[in-house]
């Protein structure tokens, strides 16, 4: 449903991301891997609109969608999860939530001003919407809470609704499990499997293995900005190329 | 959204009659006159508190537009004879096309890029309004502008009667804010104050949704500026003066930013505190600074944020502690 063609960022000279293809099946789990500064998350943000290609193409369901801003990626369905959460603090779990659907609904100012009908429906929908995707990530129980109260496990399970509120068709997580314990490394796992069970295309970039070999369908290896393994786990474990990124060359010899 | 929930009635009520009734009680017109000022930048500061408490950008040219407004109705009502009232729902409307340009450019900016670029915007306002003399009479100001006229039975004559006019703008000020900012719209505000990449991912447009809460809060000030020349009665260039805004910036932060309330809060209690201090003249500054550092390091949300806090705080903790036993139990 995600297909990449030949894509490439430089930032000046330097190429982040060098003539990579490849491509996302829905319902499957993607993980993108790679040693620090391969270039995984300027890949991500680069499929999220929040950088322009420098060339290359992007076509999502089939349709170009190169060059678009994030909000209008968000819009065809492309959601995303970015590695820090920013949550406002000082509002409940529940409200830092409602705002994920506003992309779904067409209230305008004037709405707003005369207090129509149209605008109390969708700011009902948005909180049911809110609610619904609280409970699937298992969060209902801290709904009231202040969001600067709960734990980092939490946290990531907030991004995750929050991403899920937008009804996307495909979701990036960067970094999913960074931060938190094996145990709830292993709960985070489960989710991401029910979302992908219920229809969602997931793809991720962690760099917990562990997590990685177990939880993905393919994985996707960048090495300073380029493709250098794809396919399943047991493939790229064994790949030379992959060992050699991550360990050295001096180990593949022995 | 807990900071945009109003207080109870019985509290709104009972500062609506306090206001109301604070004419009767006043020793002298002084009173009324200083009140009736304080109501009128509080009226802009809720504007900017919009584009500064809300959607988390600094404007610096708010004063600037501020003195837009009040030059429409000053320049229409003198130069040209124009009806007050006209002149006066005019003022929004060009704070808001200036406000719109302005903030087309300015809002490719972000931080303090953002910020410098808008206190050069007010700057260059200002020097119009001072340089331009065939328009705005520069440094002489525009003089005798009239008081605004009676609306069917209602006349404005009496500085008792502009202060309840000031007055009744100012609670419709902010029943629309409250609408606003309680709304989808004000939490797409709210998002892109927390952070502007999460809220371009959840769809939210950034320039447009930046724009329109630009655009409002000059109109915020615009019509305060209109309300100010019919007040005041006398325009001098120095209105559009950075300083004002950071006068009505000063007030966000001690009231609360980014609460409802806030910027009038502290519109009345700034206002109070500068002219009880007025007997120290010169040395006001001492005692004033001070204040304000004790405040800021004791009470960083501002006075309404701190209450908010504690409230929401204690709110959460009663309604989860049952849903968290709840979970345990389940467990």
């Amino acid at each position: 449903m995600l297909e990449i063609r030949n894509l490439t960022k430089t930032f000046g000279g330097l190429a982040a991301v060098r003539d990579v293809s490849t491509r996302f099946e829905k319902g499957r789990i993607s993980a993108i891997i790679g040693p620090n500064g391969a270039g995984k998350s300027t890949f991500f943000n680069l499929i999220a609109g929040l950088h322009r290609p420098t060339s290359g193409q992007i076509l999502f369901e089939g349709a170009d969608v190169t060059g678009l801003r994030p909000d209008q990626m968000a819009v065809r369905g492309v959601a995303r999860s970015f590695q820090t959460t920013h949550l406002f603090d000082k509002a409940s779990v529940l409200d830092n939530l409602i705002v994920g659907h506003r992309l779904r609904t067409k209230s305008t100012f004037w709405d707003v001003l005369l207090n129509t009908r149209r605008l109390r429906d969708e700011e009902r929908a948005c909180r049911a919407k809110a609610e619904e995707v609280l409970d699937f990530v298992g969060l209902s129980s801290v709904a009231d809470r202040l969001a600067g109260e709960i734990s980092q496990e939490e946290r990531k399970r907030a991004a995750f609704a929050l991403a899920l509120a937008t009804d996307p068709k495909i979701l990036l997580l960067d970094e999913p499990a960074g931060g938190v314990n094996p145990e709830e490394t292993a709960g985070l796992a489960a989710l991401i499997r029910k979302m992908a069970a219920g229809g969602l295309t997931v793809c991720l970039i962690e760099h917990k293995m562990d997590m990685i070999m177990s939880l993905a369908d393919t994985i996707v290896v960048l090495d300073h900005g380029e493709m250098i393994a794809e396919g399943p786990p047991s493939s790229v474990q064994s790949n030379p190329r992959v060992i050699e990124a991550y360990l050295g060359a001096d180990y593949v010899a022995a | 959204m807990s900071n945009a929930r109003l207080p109870t009635r019985a509290l709104l009520a009972a500062l609506l009659l306090l206001a109301a009734l604070f004419p009767l009680a006043a020793p002298n017109g002084y009173y009324i006159y200083v009140m009736s000022l304080a109501f009128i930048m509080a009226i802009s500061a809720t504007g900017l508190n919009l584009i500064l408490g809300y959607t988390g950008q600094l404007n610096l040219a708010h004063a600037g537009f501020m003195a837009v407004g009040a030059y429409t109705v000053g320049i229409l009502t003198v130069d040209h004879g124009v009806p007050f009232w006209i002149a006066f729902a005019l003022s929004g409307v060009s704070a808001a096309v200036l406000g719109f340009f302005a903030g087309l450019v300015s809002l490719r900016l972000k931080t303090h890029y953002f910020v410098i670029f808008t206190l050069c915007v007010g700057f260059i306002l200002y020097l119009v309004i001072e340089k331009f003399e065939g328009l705005t009479h520069g440094t002489v100001g525009v003089i005798g502008i009239p008081a605004p006229p009676a609306i069917g039975p209602v006349s404005f004559e009496t500085p008792v009667a502009q202060y309840y006019l000031v007055l009744a703008f100012l609670c419709l000020a902010l029943w629309v804010m409250h609408r606003i900012v309680r709304s989808l719209l004000g939490r797409a505000f709210v998002a892109i104050r927390n952070s502007e990449d999460l809220a371009e991912a959840l769809g939210v447009n950034l320039m447009r949704t930046k724009l329109l809460a630009f655009v409002l809060s000059t109109v915020y000030a615009g019509l305060a500026g209109g309300l100010y020349a019919g007040f005041v009665r006398f325009l001098g260039p120095s209105i559009a003066l950075e300083s004002n805004t950071f006068d009505l910036v000063t007030y966000i932060l001690v009231g609360g930013i980014g609460t409802l309330f806030g910027p009038v809060l502290g519109a009345l209690v700034l206002t109070w505190v500068t002219q009880s201090l007025q007997f120290l003249q010169d040395f006001r500054m001492i005692v004033f600074g001070p204040m304000l550092i004790l405040l800021v390091m004791f009470f960083p949300q501002g006075l309404i944020g701190f209450v908010q806090e504690r409230r929401a705080k204690r709110n959460t903790r009663e309604k989860a502690a049952p849903a968290h036993r709840e979970a345990r139990a389940n467990a």
